[in-house]
Parts: structure tokens; C-alpha cells; sequence
């Protein structure tokens, strides 16, 4: 029994101290910072402050407004995707031939790099040669992305709709798949049409898989960075400053180590608070059906 | 229902997959177009067919320009993180499924809350810890980085697997006098050998493509061909064909392992909620 211990903790050793090292120590060392004015180009570049970062980050109206976009561009995509991914998984559901090819082509979007698929979309929407812009020009719409803050902002939502509603698909079309029959055998005994039963049977019977995939899809939405530094480094101004991307600028510009770390702390913290609730409301959805 | 009404929506059925199918496939077609065309014959209008290849957009970046090093960088990161992880994973898993480990019924929530995480938010810590560690600008630093988001996939990946190896057999093979390290060499390696396929292909595939990690901790002698991609767009002027060219061998590993392990790698990528 002695030597059995021994031999499990050589065996997980190696990876207990690696995530220790790179997972457990930075979140220390960012709450740690998180209390200090640190800027390299100051006079005293090293200062306790206690939580003085944290008293200027909530009155931080950059900050504030980074959040409000990142969560409406949150709600969009993710009211957008479900939706249109249900509609495409059960489609998908019907028997015909190619069904193969359409799966593997749904694939691609999700093992491609975020930041090639920037880079692509780049080329789509370059106002002097890109198909987008083309078209736009036809039914008489100026469209330009590095000035109109409107446009910038629905083109990385189109971005982020194309490269993720797959991922929606393929998680419906094995929720779907794996549904029990009986329930609608019966709604077809009790004469429901297709809307109904859709409605009645379906979409109940398909709540945890919905639930689950709302989840994933809010937590990547809420921090992309990629695609949309890629294509818009989040202007033009501030109208693509997603959460991440303010944070990256504000890392990379102001080398105010102090404050990003505060700020790192803070969108941590809102993460777990949104993982948590989501995951509460999650099982105990489950546990009511 | 009559043959007609049939016939008709799965004609529609068809006419929608085609639909999206077209919406998917043509932005990357796009940029394929692009990467052979040369500067002049990228202005001249969204023309959709091109006929000519041009091949210096895939020639100068890589072998003229310093793309053919960070593509080398690429290669290196991506294939030491994996093999690292894979070795650690296995190790790990199997202490995970076969003795009571403390945490060991946590381990999905791990992995989430990994996932879940902003990655921006340790790039403080990070970019700190290792100027001051050496780490910084070097393929060494970026593979041990990479663990963070990896390992903890691949424990949970392999898990599932590693438990449908029965325990008869690792307990016949200690009764035969196997030592602990044969065992797994010779027993457990083999067996769970289509599980670390693709768990090394999914962390191949998430290690080529991270890019922020890379773009703050790297400068010059190790940056990836990710970040060199993003580099692209300068002052005087893009040139958009090698953009395009670079896009594509950035991507080519994508499109190579699909080819090989589609279903697994969708089980995979939609995080387990797709079991076949």
C-alpha cells in the first residue's frame, strides 16, 4: 500500500508541479500586483496602493464601455447562433445523401486558426478589392470597416457567426440524434403537427444540450480575441474594444502592470461568476426535468 | 406523404445545405484565389475565377523573408508541446483512473474553468515571470506555456479511454512480474494507442493555432507563424497575396488532419458534447 502511494505520486508529480508553475503561481502573482502602481517609466516605478486599482477600474469609463460591448457583442452572436444552429442541426437530422461532406465541411471553421480565419476575412471585407464591400456597392451602401464604427462592429459579429455556428450545428445534431423516440410517437398519436411537436417535444427534451451549449458559446464570445485583433484591432476608435482587447491594449500601451493586473482580476472573477451561475442554473434545470 | 411533396422538400433540404455550404466554403476559396495572384492583379476587381498561379507569394515570404523560420518555430513549439503533454497526460491519466487520487472527480470542472478562462488575463503574470525567468523569446518557454490550456484537455480526453482498459489486465501483467513502467509501456501504450492519436493531434492542431500567448512573449527569435500572419498589415502597404499564401500554409495542417481523423477531431473540438 506504501509503495502503491509512492508510485501515484511519481506519476502525477511532474504534472502537479508544471500546472503549479504556469496555472496556480500567475494567479497569485496577478493578485499580488493587483495591490501595487507598477510602470516601469515611473518615478517610483513600484508602489503599494491597496485597492486603489480596483477604486479606479470600476469608475473606469474606457473599461466600463469595453464591458458593455463585449457583452452586447456577447448577446448577439450567441442570439444569432443558437437559433440558426438549431434550425441547421435539425434539418441535418433528415436522411439524404452528402450528409458526410456537409459534416466535414462544417469542420473546417473550428480547426482553423482564429487568426488565419482573421486574416481571411480581412481579405473579404478590404474596402478595394474585397467580394463584401463589392457587393454592398451594388445596392448602393458605402461600406467601410476601418471607418464606419457600425459596420466594424456587425462584420466581427458576421465573423464570429460564421466561424462558430458550426459548432452549434454539430453539438445539436448529436443532441438530436441521441433523443429517445417514444415521446414522439406519442405526439404523433395525439395528432401534433411538426411546429408542435418541435415546440412540445423537442425543444424540452433538448433543453440540456441547448443549456450546455449557451454556456460554451457565452464563455468563448465573452473573450475572443483573435479574430477580432486581426481584423479590426479593435477599432475604429473604440468600437470593437471587446474585454480582451482592452486589455491587451492597455498592457501593451500604457505599461501599467499594476492596473491591467486589477483589471486581469476583475474579468477573471467575472468569468467564474458567469461559469457558476450558468453551471447552477444549468444542473438545477436538469435535476427539474 | 405523396411522392411529390417529397421530392420537393428534399429538393429545398439540398438547395439550403448548398446555401451554407457556399456561405462556409467561400471565404476560404477567397483567400486561396488571392494567394495566386500577384500585387497588380489583386486591385483589379473581386474577380471570383482566377486562372494563373503566382508563385512567388509562397516563395518569397518563406524562403527570402523570415516566415521559413517562424514556420520552423511553429513546427517546433506545436510538436514539443505535444509530445510534453501526451507524456505528461499518460502518465498522469493513469494514475487518475486506476488509484483514488484526490481531486481526480474534479477533473472536468478543471478543465473548464481552463477553457474558460480569458487567456488575456495571465498575460501580465506571464510576460513578468518570464523576463525575469529567461524564458522570454524562446520556443522552451512557449512549449511549457502551452501546457496551461493542453494538459488539462488531454488528462480529461484520455481519461474516458484510459477507463475502458480493464484493470484485469494491468493486475494479471504486476502478477507476472511486470514492473509499473512495463506495464504502461507494454500493456497500457499500446491499448490506449488510438486515444493518444488523438489527443496529440487536437493539442497539435490548439498549439499551432494560439496566437496571443505567442504574440506578447516572443520578439524575434521564436515567434510563431501565427503572430507573423498578424504582422502582415504594415505602413507602407500590404501585400496582400503573401498574406493570403501565408494564411494557407497556416492552415494546411488544419485541413491535413481532418483528412485523417474528422469524427474523433469533432469530438474533440465541440469539447465531448459530440459522441459518436
Amino acid at each position: 500500500m506504501k509503495e502503491n502511494r509512492k508510485q501515484v505520486w511519481g506519476l502525477i508529480a511532474p504534472t502537479l508541479f508544471l500546472m503549479i508553475f504556469i496555472g496556480v503561481i500567475p494567479v497569485i502573482y496577478v493578485i499580488y500586483l493587483s495591490a501595487f502602481k507598477y510602470n516601469v517609466f515611473a518615478k517610483i516605478p513600484f508602489r503599494y496602493t491597496g485597492f486603489n486599482n480596483f477604486r479606479k477600474l470600476v469608475f473606469d469609463p474606457d473599461f466600463l464601455k469595453s464591458l458593455r460591448l463585449g457583452l452586447t457583442f456577447v448577446a448577439l452572436c450567441c442570439g444569432i447562433e443558437l437559433p440558426l444552429g438549431l434550425l441547421i442541426a435539425n434539418l441535418l437530422t433528415l436522411n439524404f445523401k452528402g450528409k458526410g461532406i456537409f459534416r466535414t465541411i462544417m469542420t473546417l471553421p473550428l480547426a482553423m486558426a482564429p487568426i488565419s480565419i482573421g486574416s481571411i476575412w480581412v481579405l473579404i471585407t478590404n474596402p478595394d478589392f474585397g467580394p463584401l464591400p463589392f457587393l454592398f456597392r451594388k445596392i448602393g451602401i458605402e461600406y467601410n470597416m476601418g471607418i464606419n464604427a457600425n459596420q466594424a462592429f456587425f462584420t466581427t459579429v458576421l465573423v464570429d457567426i460564421w466561424h462558430w455556428t458550426p459548432f452549434v450545428v454539430l453539438t445539436f445534431m448529436a443532441g438530436l440524434t441521441s433523443l429517445p423516440n417514444q415521446p414522439y410517437e406519442a405526439a404523433l398519436v395525439d395528432g401534433a403537427n411538426r411546429w408542435q411537436t418541435f415546440r412540445y417535444v423537442t425543444i424540452p427534451l433538448l433543453k440540456p444540450v441547448i443549456l450546455t451549449t449557451l454556456f460554451i458559446r457565452v464563455m468563448d464570445t465573452f473573450r475572443v480575441f483573435d479574430e477580432v485583433w486581426m481584423l479590426t484591432s479593435g477599432g475604429p476608435g473604440t468600437a470593437t474594444r471587446y474585454v480582451s482587447i482592452h486589455l491587451v491594449r492597455m498592457v501593451l500601451q500604457s505599461m501599467e502592470y499594476g492596473y491591467s493586473s486589477a483589471m486581469s482580476l476583475f474579468l477573471l472573477y467575472l468569468t467564474i461568476i458567469i461559469c457558476f451561475l450558468l453551471l447552477t442554473f444549468i444542473s438545477s434545470s436538469q435535476e427539474a426535468t | 406523404m405523396s411522392g411529390g411533396k417529397k421530392t420537393w422538400r428534399m429538393f429545398l433540404v439540398y438547395l439550403v445545405c448548398i446555401l451554407i455550404a457556399v456561405a462556409t466554403l467561400f471565404p476560404i476559396y477567397w483567400m486561396f484565389v488571392i494567394s495566386a495572384r500577384s500585387r497588380l492583379e489583386v486591385f483589379l476587381g473581386p474577380r471570383l475565377i482566377q486562372t494563373s498561379f503566382y508563385a512567388p507569394n509562397y516563395y518569397r515570404p518563406f524562403v527570402q523573408d523570415v516566415y521559413g523560420r517562424y514556420l520552423v518555430n511553429s513546427l517546433l513549439i506545436a510538436s514539443g508541446n505535444t509530445l510534453l503533454v501526451v507524456c505528461l497526460a499518460v502518465l498522469a491519466t493513469y494514475a487518475f483512473s486506476r488509484f483514488r487520487v484526490p481531486g481526480s472527480n474534479n477533473l472536468f470542472f478543471w478543465t473548464i474553468t481552463n477553457r474558460m478562462a480569458p487567456p488575456a488575463v495571465f498575460i501580465v503574470p506571464f510576460f513578468l515571470m518570464f523576463t525575469r525567468l529567461g524564458l522570454r523569446d524562446s520556443q522552451f518557454g512557449l512549449i511549457l506555456l502551452y501546457c496551461i490550456f493542453n494538459l488539462p484537455f488531454a488528462i480529461w480526453l484520455l481519461k474516458g479511454m484510459m477507463d475502458g482498459i480493464p484493470k484485469e489486465l494491468d493486475e494479471a501483467a504486476l502478477i507476472d512480474g511486470c514492473s509499473l513502467w512495463g506495464l504502461l509501456w507494454h500493456v497500457i501504450i499500446p491499448l490506449a494507442k488510438p486515444g493518444i492519436m488523438v489527443t496529440a493531434i487536437l493539442n497539435w492542431i490548439f498549439a499551432w493555432n494560439e496566437y496571443l500567448f505567442a504574440a506578447i512573449l516572443t520578439s524575434v527569435r521564436s515567434r510563431t507563424i501565427t503572430t507573423g500572419l498578424a504582422e502582415f498589415v504594415t505602413v507602407i502597404g500590404t501585400n496582400w497575396g503573401e498574406m493570403a499564401a501565408v494564411s494557407v500554409v497556416c492552415l494546411i495542417p488544419a485541413i491535413v488532419f481532418i483528412g485523417i481523423a474528422q469524427r474523433h477531431i469533432i469530438a474533440g473540438l465541440t469539447f465531448g458534447a459530440v459522441k459518436d
